[in-house]
């Protein structure tokens, strides 16, 4: 059985960003999801939602859980990344000064993503926008 | 081990009103029969509810001060936020004495107690620099709350006991070696700012046993101290601590203890939870301390003090000001105040037996959330809809607890009888 949760993750608010990734973690703390995991979800998951708040004008983030795996597939309409391999790199960040003042934009976005989760896919179209698909086993 | 809570209901006084369940931060009451009922495995002591009661339905739990009669000799371990109580207090020998007039045979301060886990927690945290942040392990209800909620932080715990197992364990030395009498004939009371304390003495973590015997509550203490209290030739010098010490009573003063700038200090319980989430999330880093304490302002807001916790922690600020930093204290033996027990992850709040199952149920609770109307009202007893769907999940309620639910029910009912 394959369960499923969808968040809308709204533009501009970083009051806001986090609350999808909180939510997952309170649910699969109330599963029997192992912790080090739900750790590893919540991480990747909110660096992500933040990512599309910073840079995509939001999105959705679509999680889907079953007794191997954890999917969560986190979609945008936004300008795509020109160069993903430059994007991966610790430390590269385009984020714009404003973001910096806000202590975002570091350039550990994507590197942590990764880090944090088992399997990642980045599927970018410039202009039309980027779905990131990450994977953590259980 | 057995599961012990500070909080019992008077259920002549409690209305069934949703005061406490709206409140509980984990969602540990529910209004069942027109009562408060607490789910003793969900709660962590923070003394929320019994702030909130308007009925004062909730009652603290704790020992009565007759409980010193009932030993030999007794040494009074008086929390440091017991001299925030008073208007004016210049010397804390006053308050010491008075409690040696009142009936005790000797007085330990818990604020020696909590210098010496000063010093002891600042050479370890030294010497174990990996495993920072170093949570405070002082607050009995943030411990519990770790334990219950935030299974990945059990290992940034501090692995020191608090400020009164270590002052319980230094004043029965004391009194032993003084009196010759076997340890059982001496009776180590905690005077208290909250009644959580209760339950780290009956239900302790990360130590086998306390070495406290009772808990008796400051607000108790308070009118029997006032009468007592004079600042005479006779009184005799007991006072044993400094800045350091009696500022464990505030939120922030345990992490100044630890002369580093580089903490942070949080306390109200919701914001200590904001704060733990933060951590778990690693949105918090480059730390070294992160004291949290469940009551407002630190220990000073404490359901068992007379004090407002703000106005306390301006006296404790203002008896500060004449004290040498720190006394000096013996820390050449302190094996005994470190934690010698694992602290086990226990995970409650789960839903299923296995994960198969955990899916299926989470499943049916989000289905059965959106049929509810999603008021939260909390006229089911229940805090939130959310809550009321895994209770009916889980089998401690049912769909017709929800009045929506109730009104269509009988809506049906009607319309059958009428056909």
């Amino acid at each position: 059985m394959n369960l499923e949760f969808t968040y809308t993750v709204d533009p501009d608010d970083f009051t806001r960003a986090g609350e999808a990734s909180a939510d997952i973690k309170k649910k699969l703390k109330k599963m029997n999801v192992p912790h080090e995991a739900v750790r590893k979800v919540a991480i990747a998951m909110y660096e992500g939602e933040i990512n599309m708040v910073i840079h995509a004008n939001g999105g959705i983030i679509t999680v889907f859980v079953n007794e191997d795996f954890i999917t969560m597939v986190l979609a945008d309409k936004g300008p795509g990344i020109p160069d993903v391999e430059k994007a991966m790199q610790e430390g590269f960040s385009t984020a714009p000064d404003n973001i910096r003042a806000l202590g975002f934009g570091a350039g550990m976005g994507l590197p942590n993503m990764k880090k944090y989760t088992d399997e990642m896919k980045i599927d970018t179209v410039i202009g039309e926008g980027t779905t990131v698909t990450m994977k953590v086993n259980l | 081990m057995a599961k012990f809570n500070s909080v019992r209901l008077d259920s002549d006084k409690c209305m069934g009103c949703i005061n406490c369940i709206k409140r509980c931060p984990t969602q540990a009451i529910r209004v069942r029969d027109r009562k408060a009922y607490i789910i003793s495995d969900f709660c962590i002591d923070c003394g929320e509810c019994i702030r909130i009661c308007p009925h004062h339905a909730k009652l603290p739990v704790y020992d009565p001060v007759s409980v010193i009669h009932d030993f030999e000799y007794t040494v009074a371990l008086p929390a440091p936020t017991l001299y925030a109580q008073f208007n004016n207090l210049e010397d804390t020998d006053i308050v010491l004495n008075a409690l040696l007039k009142m009936g005790f045979d000797d007085v330990f301060e818990v604020s020696a107690g909590a210098e010496i886990v000063s010093e002891v927690s600042r050479k370890f945290i030294n010497a174990h620099p990996e495993g920072k942040p170093y949570i405070s392990t002082a607050c009995p209800s943030v411990v519990r709350l770790v334990r219950v909620r935030f299974p990945n932080l059990i290992e940034h715990l501090l692995p020191i006991s608090s400020p009164m197992d270590v002052a319980a364990i230094f004043a029965r030395r004391r009194a032993m070696e003084k009196t010759g009498l076997p340890a059982d004939k001496i009776g180590i009371i905690f005077i208290s700012p909250c009644p959580a304390k209760m339950t780290s003495v009956k239900a302790p973590i990360g130590i086998g046993r306390s070495e406290v015997d009772a808990v008796v509550a400051i607000k108790d203490i308070y009118p029997l101290l006032l009468p007592l209290m004079s600042d005479s030739n006779d009184n005799y010098d007991i006072a044993d601590s400094g800045k350091i010490g009696i500022s464990w009573s505030k939120s922030g003063g345990e992490a100044s203890g630890l002369l580093t700038d580089n903490y942070l200090a949080a306390d109200g319980i919701e914001n200590v939870i904001q704060v733990l989430e933060d951590l778990e999330d690693e949105k918090i880093s480059h730390l070294d301390f992160i004291e949290l304490n469940a009551c407002p302002g630190g220990c000073v807001g404490g359901t068992l003090t007379v004090e407002n916790p703000y106005v306390a922690r301006a006296k404790i600020n203002h008896l500060r000001k004449y004290m040498p930093v720190s006394k000096a204290h013996d820390v050449s033996d302190t094996n005994a105040i470190y934690l010698d027990r694992e602290i086990e992850y226990l995970p409650v709040f789960r839903i299923g037996n296995d994960m198969k199952d955990s899916i299926k149920k989470m499943a049916d609770i989000d289905k059965l959330q959106k049929r509810f109307p999603g008021l939260d009202c909390g006229a089911c007893g229940a805090p939130t809809c959310r809550a009321l769907a895994e209770d009916v999940i889980m089998g401690r309620a049912t769909e017709r607890d929800c009045i929506y639910f109730l009104k269509d029910y009988i809506g049906e009912s009607c319309n059958i009888s009428e056909k």
